[in-house]
C-alpha cells in the first residue's frame, strides 16, 4: 500500500567530494558544526538499523540455523533449503501465490484504466467518484475479508442466493481450490482497482491536450488515440502500479488468513508463500525453516519486479525503432 | 449537440455503476449488522435494514473487548502519526535545506532502505522484541514506526519546494538556530504536507494486521485488527456479530477521512506521477 517506491537513487549517487585519507582541516569542524541536522536525521537511521536492517540480516543467518525459538540454535548448514526444494507444501505455496497474483492483478489494472479513462472524460462529480472509489483502499483488509466470507459462503450466502435465483446450482466457493483463489481475487480487485484509477487518472491528466488534438486531425479514432498516444505516455506509471502490485501481491496474507483460518482452506489451496512462512515460524515453532522461506520470498519478489522491469523497458525500447 | 447528451449519461451511468459495486459492501455490512443471523439465515435473504443493532452490539461487546482494542489502536495511530510527523519533518528539513558532510551518501541510503521488504523480517524482529522484553507491548508497535523513508522522503522535497530561503536566511540574521527555525518558520509553512503525511500514516496505522498479530500475544491488549480476526475464527458463523465488529472497526477511519481528506487522494496520485 505504500507508494513511492520508485524514487530514482541515481541522483544521489553523485557524490561530489571525494573522501580520501587526506581529509580537509576543515571538515571535522564542519562535521561538528552540524550537530543539529546529525541529530534531526538520526532517528530514522537508529530505528531503521535495529528494526529493519538486523532483522533482515539476522534472517539470512537464522536461514541456515535449525531453531524452535526457545532452546539453543544449531547450525543446519544448507538443511533448510534442502528440504524446501523437496517440500510440496512449500512449492504449493508458491503456485498459490502467483495464481492468485496474476487472477488479482490482471483484472485491477485493467478495470482501473478502463476507470480513468472513463474519469478523464467526465467533467462533473469528478471529486466525488474519486473519493467513492478510493474508500475500498482505505476499508481494513481484515474487515472485507470477513465481509466476502459471508458473501461467498456455501450457505445463506449472498452469491449464492442469488445463484438460486436466477436458477443456477450453489458454489462451495470457501470450499474448493479454484473458488478460494476466486474470491480473493474479487476481494483485491474490490480494494484496489480505484486506488490504480486515481494514480491512472493523474497520469491522464498530465497527458497535453494539444497531442490528441494533433491525432484527431490526423484521422485517428477512439481506439488508434488510446493505443498509440495514451497508453505509450502513461507507460511509467503502468510499470509504476505493476511493480507495486508485484510486491504487494506476492506478499498476500491477510486476505487467506482472515477467510480461511491457519489451514489455509481445503487442500491449503489458499496458503501462499507468506502464509506458509508464518505458520512454519510462529504455529509450528521451526524459526529457522520460516526465515528459510523468506528468504525464498524475498528473492522471488525481486526476480518478479526485475522481470517486470525488463519486459516494460524491452516494450518500450522497441516502440522506439 | 444530441449525441453528446446521451454519451454524457451514459458515462456517469457507468461510473455510478462504479460507485455502487464500491459502495456496496458497505451496504449489505449495515444489512447483516442490523438483523439477527437467523434473519440472515434463510431464502431469499432480507435484503433491507432491521432492528437488531442493539442487540448485536451488545453480542460483540460480550465476545471481544472491543473498547480496549479500539483504545489501543487509537493510541498506536496517534502516537505514530506524531512521531512520524515530527521525526520525518526534522530530518526532512535537515535534507532539504543543509549542505552537511555525507548528506548525499546518507539520503541515498534512506531511498535504498525503500526497496528493502522489511515486512519479511518478522521473524528476527520478533526475537529482537523478545530480547527488549516489548512482546505484548504497544511499544513494539509504536517505536519501529516512529520514523519513515517515504515521510522523510515526502516532506524533503516539499520543503524544498514550499519554504524559500531567503525566510530561513532572516531568520537567520536574527539568531535563529535550526530548531528555532524549524518551529517557527518551517512547520507553519508545510502544514498541507504534514496533513497527508498524517491521514496517510494513520491509516496505515489503523489497518496492520501481520506485525500487531506477531507480536501482541496478550489476549487482553490487542489492537482492533487482531481482535476482529480472533472475532471471526470463534464466533465465523454468527454473521450478524461478526459484521456488527467489522462495521465498527471501519466507520470510525471512513468518518476521518471524509472529514479531513479533502485534498487527500488527489496529492496521494500527483506524487505517484512525479516519481
Amino acid at each position: 500500500m505504500t507508494l513511492s517506491r520508485t524514487a530514482a537513487p541515481a541522483a544521489a549517487h553523485k557524490t561530489r567530494i571525494r573522501i580520501g585519507p587526506r581529509r580537509a582541516p576543515g571538515r571535522r569542524r564542519r562535521v561538528l558544526a552540524h550537530w543539529p541536522q546529525y541529530l534531526a536525521i538520526s532517528p530514522f537511521y537508529v530505528l531503521f538499523a535495529v528494526f529493519g536492517l538486523a532483522p533482515l540480516l539476522f534472517s539470512f543467518y537464522l536461514a541456515f540455523q535449525r531453531w524452535d525459538g526457545i532452546g539453543e540454535m544449531r547450525f543446519a548448514g544448507l538443511d533448510n533449503f534442502e528440504y524446501l526444494i523437496s517440500d510440496d507444501i512449500f512449492w504449493l505455496s508458491l503456485w498459490n501465490t502467483l495464481l492468485i497474483w496474476v487472477m488479482s492483478t490482471v483484472p485491477t489494472l485493467t478495470l482501473a484504466l478502463v476507470l480513468a479513462v472513463l474519469l478523464h472524460s467526465v467533467k462533473r462529480f469528478k471529486a466525488f467518484y474519486r473519493m467513492a472509489f478510493f474508500i475500498p483502499n482505505i476499508t481494513s483488509t481484515v474487515a472485507i475479508s470477513i465481509f466476502f466470507g459471508a458473501l461467498f459462503a456455501t450457505n445463506y450466502g449472498l452469491v449464492n442466493a442469488g445463484l438460486e435465483a436466477v436458477g443456477l446450482p450453489e458454489v462451495s466457493w470457501l470450499q474448493n481450490a479454484w473458488g478460494i483463489k476466486i474470491v480473493i481475487a474479487v476481494l483485491t480487485v474490490w480494494q484496489w482497482t480505484g486506488y490504480n484509477a486515481i494514480i491512472y487518472l493523474a497520469g491522464l491528466q498530465t497527458i497535453p491536450s494539444d497531442l490528441y488534438e494533433q491525432a484527431r486531425i490526423d484521422g485517428a479514432n477512439a481506439v488508434q488515440i488510446f493505443r498509440h498516444v495514451t497508453l505509450p505516455l502513461l507507460r511509467p506509471i503502468i510499470l509504476f502500479t505493476v511493480v507495486l502490485s508485484t510486491v504487494g501481491g506476492l506478499q498476500t496474507f491477510t486476505e487467506p488468513k482472515v477467510l480461511l483460518g491457519d489451514t489455509a482452506g481445503t487442500g491449503q489451496s489458499g496458503l501462499t508463500m507468506v502464509f506458509y512462512f508464518y505458520r512454519s515460524a510462529f504455529s509450528h515453532n521451526d524459526y529457522g525453516y520460516g526465515a528459510a522461506i523468506a528468504v525464498v520470498v524475498l528473492l522471488v519478489v525481486a526476480l518478479f519486479t526485475i522481470l517486470n522491469w525488463a519486459l516494460v523497458q524491452r516494450g518500450q525500447n522497441e516502440r522506439s525503432r | 449537440m444530441r449525441s453528446q447528451r446521451t454519451r454524457g449519461l451514459l458515462l456517469h451511468g457507468v461510473l455510478i455503476f462504479g460507485t455502487v459495486l464500491a459502495m456496496f459492501p458497505f451496504y449489505w455490512m449495515v444489512v447483516m449488522a442490523t438483523n439477527s443471523t437467523s434473519d440472515i439465515y434463510q431464502f431469499p435473504p432480507k435484503l433491507t435494514f432491521g432492528s437488531q443493532l442493539v442487540t448485536n452490539l451488545r453480542n460483540v461487546l460480550d465476545s471481544i473487548d472491543f473498547w480496549g482494542s479500539m483504545l489501543n489502536t487509537v493510541i498506536v495511530a496517534c502516537t505514530t502519526t506524531l512521531l512520524v510527523l515530527f521525526f520525518d519533518s526534522l530530518a526532512a528539513f535537515a535534507f532539504a535545506k543543509y549542505d552537511f558532510p555525507g548528506r548525499r551518501m546518507l539520503f541515498g541510503i534512506l531511498i535504498g532502505t525503500f526497496f528493502l521488504p522489511v515486512g519479511l523480517a518478522i521473524i528476527p524482529g520478533f526475537v529482537i522484541m523478545v530480547e527488549l522484553g516489548w512482546v505484548g507491548s504497544l511499544k513494539a508497535l509504536i517505536v519501529p514506526a516512529a520514523a519513515n523513508a517515504f515521510g522523510i522522503f515526502f516532506l524533503r522535497q516539499y520543503i524544498h519546494n514550499a519554504v524559500p530561503d531567503s525566510v530561513l536566511d532572516a531568520a537567520r540574521l536574527d539568531g535563529a538556530g535550526f530548531f528555532r527555525q524549524y518551529l517557527s518558520v518551517v512547520v507553519p509553512i508545510i502544514r498541507p504536507g504534514l496533513a497527508f503525511l498524517g491521514i496517510y500514516t494513520f491509516i496505515a496505522a489503523w489497518n496492520d494486521f501481520i506485525w500487531p498479530l506477531v507480536v501482541l500475544v496478550n489476549p487482553d491488549q490487542l489492537t482492533l485488527q487482531v481482535a476482529l480476526q480472533q472475532l471471526n475464527t470463534v464466533h465465523g458463523l454468527d454473521y450478524s456479530r461478526i459484521m456488527t465488529g467489522a462495521l465498527l472497526s471501519v466507520i470510525p477511519l471512513i468518518a476521518m477521512f471524509l472529514l479531513f481528506a479533502r485534498n487527500f487522494v488527489s496529492d496521494l496520485a500527483k506524487g505517484a506521477v512525479r516519481e
